[in-house]
């Protein structure tokens, strides 16, 4: 399981990269293998205001449904269009080209909440 | 009659299997006190004294086999073609249900993804629900998918969408936060004038039906840019048959159209051989309530249809499903398919154009009639046409059902201000010769 | 592979006869030319004949149940009396106007008033609708039912406990009402925790749905204290009916003290599943709750029938006109057909059914309900994970063999749940068939996997990709 160690995780499998103040969010490697097939994933619009914790993205498969949690409080500054049209990129390339959105903090401390590389690698072995 | 196979020997081997004494220990969880001695309702019949029973029903009833029918009022009496009811009657259509396992219910796949692509095709969208109860239920599942895509919560209803419907939207809407602002009609149509005023920024969508319920074909074309100005949503209510030849709703600048599909090759049926039908755009699609089907090829590469973008669903996302529905109206919808296929665009223009010409001959005939008059300035309509009358309404629909006719829909039941307007309807099955006896009756009265 | 319509499409063929047209040539539509279509819609043309065999090919894809057993746990497919589709097509019956003067319709308000009686005195409750158009749409009826009822009393309640269990139209349809969701973990075999439910039971919630049986096929043996937990809460008590074939004639939910039911005319009542529907979920309450139906009503005075439109507290209305009609003569005329004893023969048939199939398959894979059930059980595929194989292979390889799949993946409880229901319009041969058939395949996934992994063989196409239909969507032709 690739789990990129300049990563923050979220119990509920997001990780957040801290771009100078905004955060890069997506699913992690672990997650996109659970999920399986990626067919849709539903966006929060630019300029919405989000909450730590609160759900504001939805990805999905054949088969089910699954939130997306904000992982720090502020507001959407750009999504990654393309998945609308190539959802398949959250499982081929989930750090990188199969992001979810990026959000301009409100409170950038609030990624310490997070688990580093390591715990959140301990916490799946759970 | 029963349809209860098993005979005692069959009966006592099954429980010997179970290792049950009787079928009563079987039921042994029921708490004794919570359990009934017999159901009080009469005997069983058999099959003869069944048909008899119900032949005796249907001959209280006067049907339109032996009324000649100017009423429409959102069901239609139109030409229903012998394939319609010899498709719809094969149990391997009417005896499968929701398709779940593909590879076995091909057939029925295939015919939801044809009847997607023809009302498609009528409304000029570019994505088609499997079908919903009916047209009430459609708007308000068009409403709700409008308040979901635009995070609004506000609706402008026009007065000329089906009272029934708008009773409906009203239902569903009573457990969401939102608000309906309804728009009464000026001369038989939606005044444009009072949409620009009612649209603002919490207008989710602007709902307009046409041809509307006093049977005035509206200006949609001014609603779709006046929504599209507002980042609202185009919701248009319409009736199938006439996009033969009426603007479709793609054409007008809707984002979704919906309606009754009953017109599409289903009997009148005291309206409960009904299905809504629902088509948007396609950045709508993920919104949409309902079962689509859609194409995919197999193991082997062969084309096949599987029930897609399930994700939505109730079945997979529970309380956050975009509906709560899952058995549709998917036999009607498959007489729409048989019904659609059959006509190709020349003949269902055809159609339309005669619905359209037969109503406008009538509507002619009628306001010669001393006693009868134009309900409205300039009266552009499909196959229904309002018509204000001097005579006492009772009376004259007596007189006509007296004489075999079942006469025009009063509009006073739901419109006050129309108290003294009645709605002909006319559709291609009016002979002149029946529309010249109406005639010849409404003078009497 | 079956051509699509647009594939049999050829310019200027038609299927169809126009009526005359006796117009005077002079006569044109009002319409003016910018009101109507630039664009012909581009529906196909094809010929009477090249439609019939369209449709019949199509036909001949699809498993039905005129073919063979249709398994399907908790839609109780049944035997579709085909008098009844006769019937319901009766001129006198389906060339009806809704809005016809009540005197030339009383035949059909007698159907109406009788069904509403005779759906009373089955389920034990005091008042009936017809309107709703299939189970989910009765559901939100019920709810909104209980929201109103409620906010005739001043009291807030916000919240409706639904079982982990239940279908999920229960959760969406409580959601749609305006009601938050409060899941309820269920015990193994489908059944309630009753200290759970009291945790749960706050004074906010309005109503608890439950099925029952449920959706293993267990009776809730703890009916009666449930209710009674429930009403001292002040909460109401909803009965999903997608399972009422179990119980028809023997016991009534009613009596179980639910005040508000739906039930789907499709499952327990034989009318036909139509690929899909229409369906018919009317949904009946006790006497307090009356007042809070939907409207339009039947009522009778003297001997004649008439319809009511308006209700001081009604939810309003549910859809158009009457509810579906011509499912609705088909649920009557199936209760005039079997009568009070027919009827209660249902549900002991449907159970001994039941209980035989289970009887011979619960030594094949685990029943995790037990060996008992009530007109449906639900086994697991789980131990198949020795050979790699799983449900869905199963599910598939039955349909190699010519029947439907069960139910499966349902309930979510039950891992590789495979949920069986086979009604009591099955022979017992046909049911020894299914088990011979079940165990060869299960014998199969030891000694040659691949060839439940790769199934179905036989039908018209293979295992169809799920995933590039959801990816790239192609929704018409």
């Amino acid at each position: 399981m690739n789990i990129p160690t300049e990563l923050r995780y979220a119990a509920s499998h997001e990780w957040a990269k801290n771009e100078n103040g905004t955060v890069r969010v997506g699913v992690s490697d672990h997650a996109q293998h659970e999920i399986t097939d990626v067919v849709h994933v539903e966006l929060p619009a630019v300029g919405k205001t989000v909450e730590q914790g609160q759900p504001c993205a939805v990805v999905e498969s054949v088969k089910a449904a699954f939130d997306i949690y904000a992982p720090v409080s502020g507001t959407i500054i750009a999504v990654n269009e393309k998945l609308s049209g190539s959802p398949e990129l959250v499982n081929q390339s989930p750090y990188k080209d199969g992001f979810f959105f990026v959000i301009k903090a409100s409170d950038i401390t609030q990624l310490n909440a997070l688990m580093s590389a390591d715990d959140y690698q301990k916490n799946l072995a759970h | 009659m029963e349809y209860i196979p098993s005979n005692p020997a069959e009966v006592k081997e099954m429980l010997a299997s179970i290792g049950a004494s009787g079928i009563d220990e079987l039921f042994a969880p029921i708490p004794a006190s919570a359990r009934i001695e017999k159901l009080h309702l009469p005997d069983g019949i058999s099959e003869h004294a069944l048909v008899k029973r119900f032949q005796t029903l249907a001959a209280k009833n006067r049907s339109l086999d032996n009324l000649v029918c100017f009423r429409g009022a959102g069901v239609y009496d139109h030409f229903i073609p012998t394939l319609v009811e010899d498709i719809i009657s094969r149990p391997e259509f009417y005896t499968a249900y929701t398709p779940y396992q593909a590879e076995a219910s091909q057939g029925t796949l295939q015919t939801i993804f044809e009847y997607q692509s023809m009302i498609c095709a009528l409304t000029g969208l570019d994505v088609a629900n499997a079908s919903l109860y009916d047209g009430a239920t459609a708007v308000a599942e068009a409403v709700l998918l409008a308040m979901r895509t635009s995070g609004r919560s506000s609706v402008i209803l026009s007065a000329g969408i089906h009272p029934e419907y708008r009773e409906v939207v009203a239902t569903y809407l009573q457990g969401i936060a939102s608000e309906i602002v309804t728009i009464p009609l000026v001369n038989g149509a939606t005044p444009a004038a009072a949409l620009k005023q009612a649209i603002n920024e919490k207008t989710a969508a602007i709902v307009i039906q046409s041809p509307n319920f006093v049977g005035t074909v509206e200006e949609m074309a001014v609603v779709g840019t006046l929504a599209a100005a507002n980042n609202a949503l185009f919701i248009a209510v319409v009736n199938p048959i006439s996009l033969g030849l009426l603007a479709s709703p793609q054409e007008v600048g809707a984002h979704i159209a919906v309606g009754e599909g009953q017109a599409l090759g289903n009997p009148s049926g005291m309206g409960g051989f009904s299905f809504g039908f629902m088509a948007c755009r396609k950045e709508l699609s993920w919104k949409m309530p309902g079962r689509i089907v859609g194409q995919t090829t197999d193991t082997q590469g062969r084309r096949g249809f599987v029930l897609t973008l399930q994700s939505r669903e109730q079945h997979i996302r529970r309380e956050k499903a975009t509906s709560n529905i899952c058995t549709n109206a998917a036999l009607n919808a498959l007489a729409g398919c048989v019904y659609m296929s059959g006509w190709g665009p020349d003949g269902l223009r055809t159609i339309a154009y005669t619905n359209a010409q037969k109503c406008r001959y009538a509507f002619e005939k009628i306001i010669a009639v001393p006693g009868f008059s134009p309900a409205f300035a300039n009266q552009i309509f499909f196959n229904e046409c309002a018509v204000k009358t001097t005579k006492n309404i009772q009376h004259l629909q007596k007189l006509l059902l007296k004489n075999g006719i079942l006469g025009p829909m009063g509009l006073a039941r739901w419109y006050p201000e129309f108290a003294d307007v009645v709605l002909f309807c006319v559709t291609e099955i009016r002979t002149k010769e029946e529309i010249d006896r109406l005639v010849e009756v409404l003078k009497q009265a | 592979m079956e051509k699509l319509l647009n594939e049999l499409s050829c310019d200027g063929h038609s299927a169809f006869s126009l009526p005359e047209n006796d117009m005077p040539d002079a006569m044109t539509s009002s319409i003016p030319s910018h009101l109507t279509r630039q664009h012909p819609p581009a529906l196909p043309q094809v010929s009477e004949m090249e439609l019939l065999r369209h449709f019949t090919r199509l036909s001949y894809k699809n498993h039905s149940l005129a073919k063979n057993l249709y398994p399907l746990g908790s839609c109780t497919m049944k035997y579709n009396p085909v008098v009844n589709e006769k019937i319901c097509r009766m001129a006198g019956l389906s060339r009806l106007h809704p809005y016809q003067p009540e005197n030339t319709i009383q035949g059909a308000l007698e159907i109406l008033y009788e069904l509403e009686h005779s759906l009373c005195e089955i389920a034990g409750m005091d008042a009936f609708t017809l309107q709703p158009a299939a189970g989910a749409h009765g559901e939100f009826a019920g709810m909104l039912i209980a929201r109103n009822y409620f906010k005739s009393k001043n009291q807030q309640r916000t919240k409706i406990i639904v079982p982990d269990s239940a279908h999920g139209t229960n959760p969406s349809s409580a959601t749609l009402a305006g009601f938050s969701v409060v899941p309820l973990p269920s015990e193994k075999d489908g059944s309630i925790d009753i200290e759970k439910l009291k945790i749960a039971l706050t004074p906010d919630v309005a109503c608890i749905m439950l099925t029952v049986p449920n959706t293993l096929g267990v009776f809730e043996k703890q009916i009666l204290t449930i209710a009674q937990i429930a009403h001292d809460n002040g909460t109401l008590l909803y009965y999903d009916g997608a399972n009422l074939n179990a119980l028809i004639g023997t016991a009534r939910p009613g009596d179980f003290g639910f005040d508000i039911i739906h039930i789907n005319l499709h499952k327990t009542f034989s009318t036909p599943h139509g690929g899909g529907g229409p369906g018919s979920g009317p949904v009946g309450v006790k006497a307090f709750l009356a007042p809070f139906l939907p409207v339009p009503s039947i009522t009778k005075k003297g001997k004649s029938f008439a319809l009511a439109f308006k209700g001081r507290r009604t939810i309003g209305r549910l859809r158009s006109f009457y509810g579906n009609f011509p499912v609705l003569v088909r649920a009557y005329a199936y209760i005039v057909a079997l009568g009070g004893k027919g009827l209660t023969r249902v549900s002991h048939h449907a159970v001994l059914n039941a209980n035989y199939l289970l009887s011979v398959l619960k030594d094949v894979l685990p029943a995790p309900a037990g060996t008992r059930c009530m007109h449906e059980f639900v086994l697991s595929g789980k131990p198949l994970a020795q050979y790699g194989v799983r449900t869905l292979d199963v599910a598939k390889r039955l349909l190699d063999k010519g029947y439907y799949a069960p139910t499966i993946y349902f309930p979510l409880i039950v891992e590789e749940a495979i949920m069986i229901e086979p009604t009591e319009t099955e022979t017992k041969k046909t049911m020894d068939e299914f088990v011979a058939v079940f165990r060869a395949i299960l014998a199969e996934a030891a000694t040659d996997p691949s060839t439940l992994t790769t199934s179905p063989h036989t039908t018209p196409v293979s295992r169809l990709n799920e995933v590039e239909a959801a990816r790239k969507p192609i929704l018409h032709f």
